[in-house]
């Protein structure tokens, strides 16, 4: 039952780590660059998502006008912060990131103060039992979120004009160009929907801790970077994988060898491990 | 000098003997490493744990320095196997992964940190001029060694490392000399921080740091060594300076560091050298008017 149960924990968490990385692993797909700053977007769909529904009462409409707002501050990012300095060597991009990062981070701080915000009236917040095993109603919603957003995505990008150049461009962004796709606007759809994730997930990480505070994208930002290089940097598929994998890891490992590692440092331990072992990631890049 | 300054100084002269040791393993042989205060954390715990054990402070740092340079050596083999941005986060895993040890063990005091350090025996500014001449003797080690024939292969690795294999530049030997000696260095200076704060905690020594002494040298120019100390006093003193900035100091390095990849990669460094490039070039242009 125990192992039953730590599975679950770990695959609830798992998916919602999905949501996060996948943002970040399209990022690095299509420009090379480590989004660290993604965490920072992250949170602010936390602290946006919590704020519009304090005011207004709506679970939906606060994730969707922050998933909507996030999505056009990711577009503004890439204008304002990324295109400029495409053509540098990649630590240029990795460094400004932090930066950006850390500055976000401040700035929440600064603006919202250092403890944090909660909701007042929390919502999903009911338990439930479901053969035996007691889950929260905001944790099957992160599940099935994270499924139903992941499906749609994978869906759209199948089977539509715009999924398809999308898919193009992220192969082979020469070779879409010389096809006639607009390379630029595949870019903002990019940052658009992986941003708009990133909120839904702060969000949803919200709800399970009733709060936002200022250092919340800190520790998603560098596991989802673990994530996305365990996923082979830039693979979807390998990245959905790689969320799950370990989020269930993590999970067994806090109770087995918690006394010797904590939660973080068991994360990273086994990117180390894995990275070793395959340098090119759990699966190998496009 | 009032015991305030001395302090300052000494935070300083320690910064870049840190700062110095990234630029080694980042900024000479391009490695980019996220975790370089995990090595400082090395450093740093092994000379506490010997100093309370009662051994004398030059044996204490030099134990610091070699624990700091064979972990250095270790993840050094990791860069070996990983490159790029798989290596910049397998280095800030090390980071991590520092933290996470250092905070579950009992004998290395856990979240409370290790207190109660002995003192140097050599009074503030008896200190200070330790740490000062250690800096000097690690700046001219700096520059030494890129001018050396190892700072030339070590510009092959970082410029382009199939490029330099295939001109027979033994590039894995360079790389793990890289991270021994910066990572040794690193070890320095947390075994002058030991004696110095004399109250160690796990957090002195987690991923912001690392950022922090990234931002010294990236700001400084990755590289060149005149340009990390000079950007490592500022950064260093600047948030002493103006109180004021004290609070959002963080906010602070967070902006100049992306302002500065964002406007000027090269750094103060770069800086200088194009404002030199440009005051020369006008010289030259007025003298052939005249």
């Amino acid at each position: 039952m125990l192992h039953l149960e730590l599975l679950i924990q770990g695959l609830i968490y798992g998916s919602m780590y999905a949501v996060i990385a996948v943002g970040l692993t399209l990022v690095y797909g299509l420009l090379r660059i480590l989004h660290v700053a993604h965490a920072g977007l992250f949170a602010l769909g936390g602290y946006l998502g919590l704020l519009i529904i304090n005011a207004t009462g709506s679970l939906v409409l606060g994730m969707l006008s922050s998933a909507i707002i996030v999505g056009v501050g990711g577009m503004l990012m890439y204008r304002l912060c990324y295109q400029p300095i495409l053509d540098r060597p990649p630590y240029v991009a990795l460094i400004a990131s932090i930066g950006l990062f850390i500055a976000m981070e401040e700035i929440f701080r600064l603006i919202f103060g250092p403890y944090g915000l909660t909701y007042h009236h929390p919502p999903l917040q009911s338990q439930m039992a479901i053969g035996g095993i007691h889950l929260r109603a905001a944790e099957i919603g992160m599940v099935i979120a994270a499924v139903g957003l992941l499906g749609i995505l994978s869906y759209l990008s199948q089977n539509t004009r715009t999924g398809i150049a999308w898919r193009a461009t992220v192969d082979d962004a020469e070779m879409a160009k010389s096809f006639g796709i607009d390379t630029i606007k595949v870019r903002y759809l990019n940052f658009f929907i992986g941003s708009g994730l990133a909120a839904v997930a702060g969000i949803f990480i919200s709800l399970l801790s009733n709060l936002v505070e200022p250092t919340m994208g800190g520790v998603p930002a560098y596991k989802a970077l673990a994530i996305i290089v365990l996923g082979g940097l830039g693979n979807v598929r390998g990245t959905l994988i790689a969320s799950l994998l370990l989020g269930v890891v993590e999970a067994f490992g806090t109770i087995y060898i918690g006394s010797i590692l904590d939660r973080d440092a068991i994360a990273f331990a086994f990117l180390i491990v894995v990275l070793m072992i395959r340098p090119q990631g759990l699966f190998a890049g496009r | 000098m009032g015991i305030y300054e001395i302090s300052l100084a000494t935070v300083v002269g320690i910064n870049i003997i840190l700062a110095l040791g990234l630029n080694m393993i980042s900024g000479f042989c391009g490695q980019i490493s996220l975790g370089h205060a995990a090595f400082y954390g090395v450093g740093a715990y092994t000379s506490a744990l010997l100093a309370k054990a009662g051994a004398p402070l030059p044996l204490a740092i030099a134990a610091g320095m070699i624990s700091a340079g064979i972990v250095g050596l270790i993840v050094g083999l990791a860069s070996l196997r990983v490159r790029h941005d798989f290596l910049a986060i397998t280095t800030m895993g090390v980071g991590f992964l520092f933290l996470g040890i250092v905070r579950q063990q009992e004998f290395l005091g856990g979240e409370l940190g290790i207190s109660a350090i002995p003192s140097s025996g050599f009074g503030k500014i008896g200190y200070l001029v330790i740490v000062l001449i250690l800096a000097g003797f690690v700046t001219a080690f700096s520059l030494w060694i890129k001018r050396s024939w190892m700072g030339f292969a070590f510009d092959a690795v970082a410029d382009d490392e199939d490029t330099a294999r295939v001109v027979t530049v033994d590039v894995n030997a360079y790389k793990l000399a890289a991270f021994a000696m910066g990572t040794s260095m690193a070890g320095i200076a947390g075994g002058l921080y030991t004696f110095f704060a004399r109250f160690l905690m796990p957090d002195d020594f987690g991923f912001i740091t690392s950022i922090t002494v990234l931002s010294m040298v990236v700001v400084g120019g990755i590289g060149s060594v005149f340009g990390v100390i000079a950007a490592t006093i500022i950064l260093t003193l600047m948030p002493e300076f103006f109180r004021f900035i004290s609070d959002y100091k963080l906010l602070v390095y967070g902006a100049l560091l992306f302002a500065v990849m964002r406007f000027a990669p090269e750094g103060l460094a770069g800086l200088a050298r194009s404002s030199l490039a440009h005051m020369r070039f006008k010289t030259r242009t007025k003298d052939e008017v005249a």
